[in-house]
């Protein structure tokens, strides 16, 4: 078995760097108490998962020149990418009335619906 | 014959007009003027209609030219039956008047036979309620002299008593204060005033005794008979908060149930033999046949209206020989044949003698309760707790007058037998009702036993064959007993005390009132001047007393009648003379009461005035046969002029022919007698009450247990009491212990049982399934208390827990299932 990283550049290269995006996001979320932050973590978690479909979409994946996953990586991509811009849209909304209720925007603060 | 369609039409209206006026106070009675003020005007009017349309019936009576028979009888006359029925169904007009039966009979009947009798009636029916073939029954009419002159005396007694009682019971107008009834309080009884309810059942009982005069049957009779039965008990009652009151009125109506039930069985042997309860002959609308009535049938022309044991009893009494015959006899028209060969041989043998016996005995049972004869007179003296103008029409010319006029009216079918127990029934009555009068203190107990005593006078007459004598005193009673009663009233009205120790004197506070009583006195003890003239009852109790004496010559084993007859009349002279001494003359007994005294209005005098005039005059003799005697004798029913001698079920009797007793030594002995007689009994009331020469102190300290026994009305109320209504109460009480002791025992431990399981059962209810529901919830709720705990609101956290926990699913699922990820 070889390092994944010393052989030519192929799907699983780009799912290193998709894995390395998403864990990246993920942490800024978890991590981040400042409300953009949080979203800026989701961008990078939506972005990862982008970087996925694309790689398997790709068109050298499939060899007899037909998608291997039978269906088009990029379209999904595009679909994310508009549910992005939707979803930022409406969180930003979301952070801008927390914002304007509580002076702040740390999400520790924001603990109303606890149990 | 006019009068023969006129009639039923005159009276049938004047018998429906207080219907009428019952009907409207009954729906508008409290609409009519300030607290239904305008119920006397309507009723009173009424009834006065009534008595206009009944004395058009008297002259179109008188006008039709009937045969008036001679006061003495001296020459015969024709027998004259006619028999007019009509039908008419549903109409209160006899539409189609049928004449074949009226020129059929007239022409028969005339030429049959010569004798001293004239009998006329009219029947038919109105409308037929029901038929079958063994019952008719319909509302019909039979009118002769006596129902005419029924309906004037009672129509105008009636209208007199309505306009006195328009003023007696004034105070009904508003409110009233019943200081008689104590409420649980302690407070008398407060209580809106009953006006026109008086006067509704006032126009009631008029209607149902007019019905019961005109009745053309006998089962018509006892529908109206327990009408006036039904009236009495309201108007008795008519104070019915105070106790002795509703007691008296229940009294009045138990008593005549209990006669009531012996005219059922009387009315059952007459239609389960004849089939027939008609009086006349009447025709039957399905079959548009002539049916005989009972009068017909038991005194049949054929057999010149001499009694005999009717066909159909005789059958029904032989059945066991019918049976006989039939047992090898198939054929039905030849047994039908045979029986009717046998017929009057059965009736030689006396078979169905007994059953006549018993419904003439069944009809004068219920006769004994309605006109308060021995044994069930105890209630009339009791009925004094209506008002008094219900006691005047009450004791004259309603209820009581009612058995007196049934035994009337059902003469013909009466045997000898029935006839002396009728006799002797009014003979014991008259003279026990007489001795309680003697004593009593109450004014109008004396007049109610008074009243008992001249009833048992009427039946004793018509018992030894003196019709026309007993319904002569029925008549000329009605006038001066209603007189005396409404004479009673007015004192009572004035002094607001019934009893006569506390009154004296009263004759110069209230004069009208206290000589039209006078009047009443003298008419009822028969006063006059013999051979010459009298008051009414002169007459009649002449009549009576020569009938007696004349039966007691024809059947000297029978002789205590006249006795009784002569001691009553001596008897009723010294009560009543003792009553009109107490209560108006000597001097006052109570100062207090006496001042308080003053005469009634005048809407209470005037009929005093106008009874008055015909207690004088009723019983004379107007010339052209116009008298009431002679209207009667116009009647006599048929066969009855003859003096019959029978071997009847109690021996042999001979009824004497009425007119016998008109003629020489008999009459002329009679008249003597009822004159000695009351003059003694006024001469020694006055030695008593009027000059002190005889103490009545005295008198009853020497004969201290006669006066008790009498004081105590015979302890015939005692007696009753003990024989009736104690084992009656006794029963009562122990079917009432078993009802509380066993009974509702054994409800009682049935519910128990059912509640010991219910409650066994609500046990497991709230412990086994209720706790199941329960642990589920409080396990759910304390789950989720726990749960909630994870819910911290912390977004960061929610992201972590995202993480690790995919990241562990995504460990464990590589543990799980490495083969599949491995490849």
């Amino acid at each position: 078995m070889t390092f994944v990283l010393c052989g030519v550049v192929s799907v699983s290269h780009y799912l290193v760097v998709g894995a390395v995006l998403f864990t990246c996001g993920v942490v800024c979320m978890a991590l981040k108490r400042n409300a953009l932050g949080v979203l800026m973590g989701i961008e990078l978690v939506l972005n990862g998962a982008n970087i996925n479909f694309v790689a398997f979409g790709s068109e050298y994946l499939a060899g007899d020149g037909r998608s291997v996953l039978g269906l088009d990586g990029e379209v999904m991509a595009l679909f994310v990418i508009l549910l992005a811009a939707a979803e930022a849209a409406v969180a930003l909304a979301i952070t801008l009335n927390f914002y304007n209720n509580h002076a702040t925007v740390d999400v520790d603060r924001a603990d109303d619906l606890h149990g | 014959m006019a009068a023969a369609q006129l009639l039923p039409i005159l009276l049938g209206i004047a018998w429906l007009i207080p219907l009428a006026s019952f009907v409207a106070i009954l729906f508008f009675g409290t609409r009519m003027g300030a607290h239904g003020k305008g119920a006397a005007t309507v009723a009173t009017s009424a009834i006065g209609a009534s008595l206009f349309l009944s004395l058009v019936a008297l002259v179109a009576w008188t006008m039709a030219g009937h045969p008036v028979p001679s006061p003495h009888h001296d020459e015969g006359h024709a027998s004259v039956m006619k028999t007019d029925a009509g039908q008419s169904s549903g109409s209160v007009q006899p539409v189609a008047f049928r004449s074949p039966g009226l020129s059929d009979a007239e022409g028969s009947h005339v030429s049959g036979h010569e004798e001293h009798v004239s009998s006329i009636s009219y029947s038919g029916d109105w409308y037929t309620l029901y038929a079958s073939r063994s019952l008719r029954l319909s509302i019909g009419w039979y009118i002769d002299s006596l129902t005419v002159l029924m309906f004037v005396v009672v129509t105008f007694i009636a209208t007199c008593i309505h306009i006195y009682a328009a003023g007696y019971m004034h105070d009904e107008l508003h409110d009233v204060t019943d200081s008689e009834v104590q409420l649980a309080t302690g407070e008398p009884l407060h209580r809106e005033g009953r006006f026109h309810r008086f006067f509704q059942a006032l126009s009631l009982f008029c209607f149902s005794m007019l019905g019961i005069v005109i009745a053309g049957n006998l089962a018509m009779v006892f529908i109206f008979w327990e009408l006036v039965g039904i009236c009495s008990w309201f108007l008795i009652g008519f104070y019915f908060e105070r106790h002795s009151a509703s007691t008296a009125a229940n009294k009045a109506f138990i008593v005549n149930r209990v006669g009531d039930f012996g005219m059922l069985i009387g009315l059952m042997a007459l239609w389960g033999g004849l089939g027939t309860l008609h009086f006349g002959d009447s025709v039957n609308s399905a079959t548009d046949q002539v049916e005989p009535g009972l009068f017909e049938l038991v005194r049949p022309a054929e057999n010149h209206h001499e009694q005999q044991v009717p066909d159909g009893l005789v059958v029904f009494a032989a059945a066991d020989q019918i049976e006989k015959m039939a047992a090898g006899n198939p054929s039905r028209s030849e047994l039908r044949r045979e029986v009717a060969a046998a017929v009057p041989g059965w009736r030689e043998q006396g078979y169905g003698r007994w059953l006549l016996f018993v419904a003439g005995l069944g009809i004068f049972c219920g006769c004994v309760g309605k006109s308060a004869q021995v044994p069930l007179f105890v209630w009339l003296p009791d009925a004094m707790e209506g008002p008094t103008p219900v006691s005047a029409l009450v004791h004259s010319a309603t209820m009581v007058a009612a058995g007196v006029y049934l035994v009337g009216r059902f003469f013909p079918v009466l045997t000898p037998d029935v006839l002396l127990v009728i006799a002797y029934t009014g003979g014991v009555t008259l003279f026990i009702a007489a001795t309680i009068a003697i004593t009593a203190t109450d004014i109008k107990r004396v007049l109610a036993y008074s009243t008992v005593s001249q009833l048992g006078y009427m039946m004793l007459a018509l018992g030894v064959g003196g019709w026309v004598a007993g319904l002569f005193h029925l008549i000329t009673h009605a006038f001066f007993k209603s007189l005396l009663f409404l004479c009673s009233g007015s004192v009572i009205h004035a002094c607001h005390t019934n009893d006569m120790r506390k009154m004296g004197g009263l004759l110069k506070v209230m004069p009208y009132t206290a000589w039209t009583m006078l009047i009443g006195c003298l008419a009822i003890i028969g006063a006059g001047v013999p051979f010459v003239l009298g008051f009414s009852g002169y007459y009649s109790k002449d009549a009576i007393l020569a009938q007696a004496l004349l039966f007691s010559r024809t059947n000297p084993q029978h002789s205590v009648l006249y006795v009784a007859v002569a001691g009553g009349a001596f008897i009723t002279a010294f009560y009543m003379f003792r009553l009109w001494f107490m209560t108006f003359a000597g001097s006052p007994r109570d100062q207090h009461v006496f001042e308080h005294a003053h005469e009634s209005p005048r809407v209470m005098t005037a009929p005093l005035v106008a009874l008055a005039v015909f207690a004088v005059v009723a019983g004379w003799a107007l010339p052209g046969g116009l008298g009431v005697e002679s209207l009667l004798e116009q009647s006599r029913p048929a066969g009855t002029a003859e003096a019959i001698t029978t071997a009847g079920i109690l021996g042999n009797i001979t009824l004497p022919a009425e007119h016998e007793s008109h003629v020489g030594a008999i009459h002329v002995t009679a008249t003597l007698t009822a004159f000695l007689t009351a003059l003694a009994g006024v001469l020694l009331a006055a030695a008593m009450y009027l000059k002190p020469l005889v103490s009545p102190v005295a008198v009853a300290h020497a004969a201290r247990p006669i006066y008790t026994f009498l004081v105590h009305r015979w302890y015939v109320d005692e007696l009753y009491n003990v024989l009736f209504v104690l084992p009656t109460l006794g029963v009562a009480r122990f079917i009432s212990a078993i009802d509380t002791q066993v009974i509702d025992r054994l409800i009682n431990s049935l519910a128990w049982t059912a509640r010991q399981i219910a409650s066994v059962d609500a046990w497991f209810d709230r412990v086994v399934v209720d706790g199941i529901v329960n642990v589920a919830g409080s396990v759910t709720w304390k789950a989720g208390l726990e749960l909630k705990r994870v819910q911290t609101g912390n977004l960061r956290q929610y992201v972590m827990f995202i993480v690790v926990g995919t990241v562990a699913i995504f460990v464990l699922a590589t543990l799980l299932f490495r083969t599949s990820f491995a490849g």
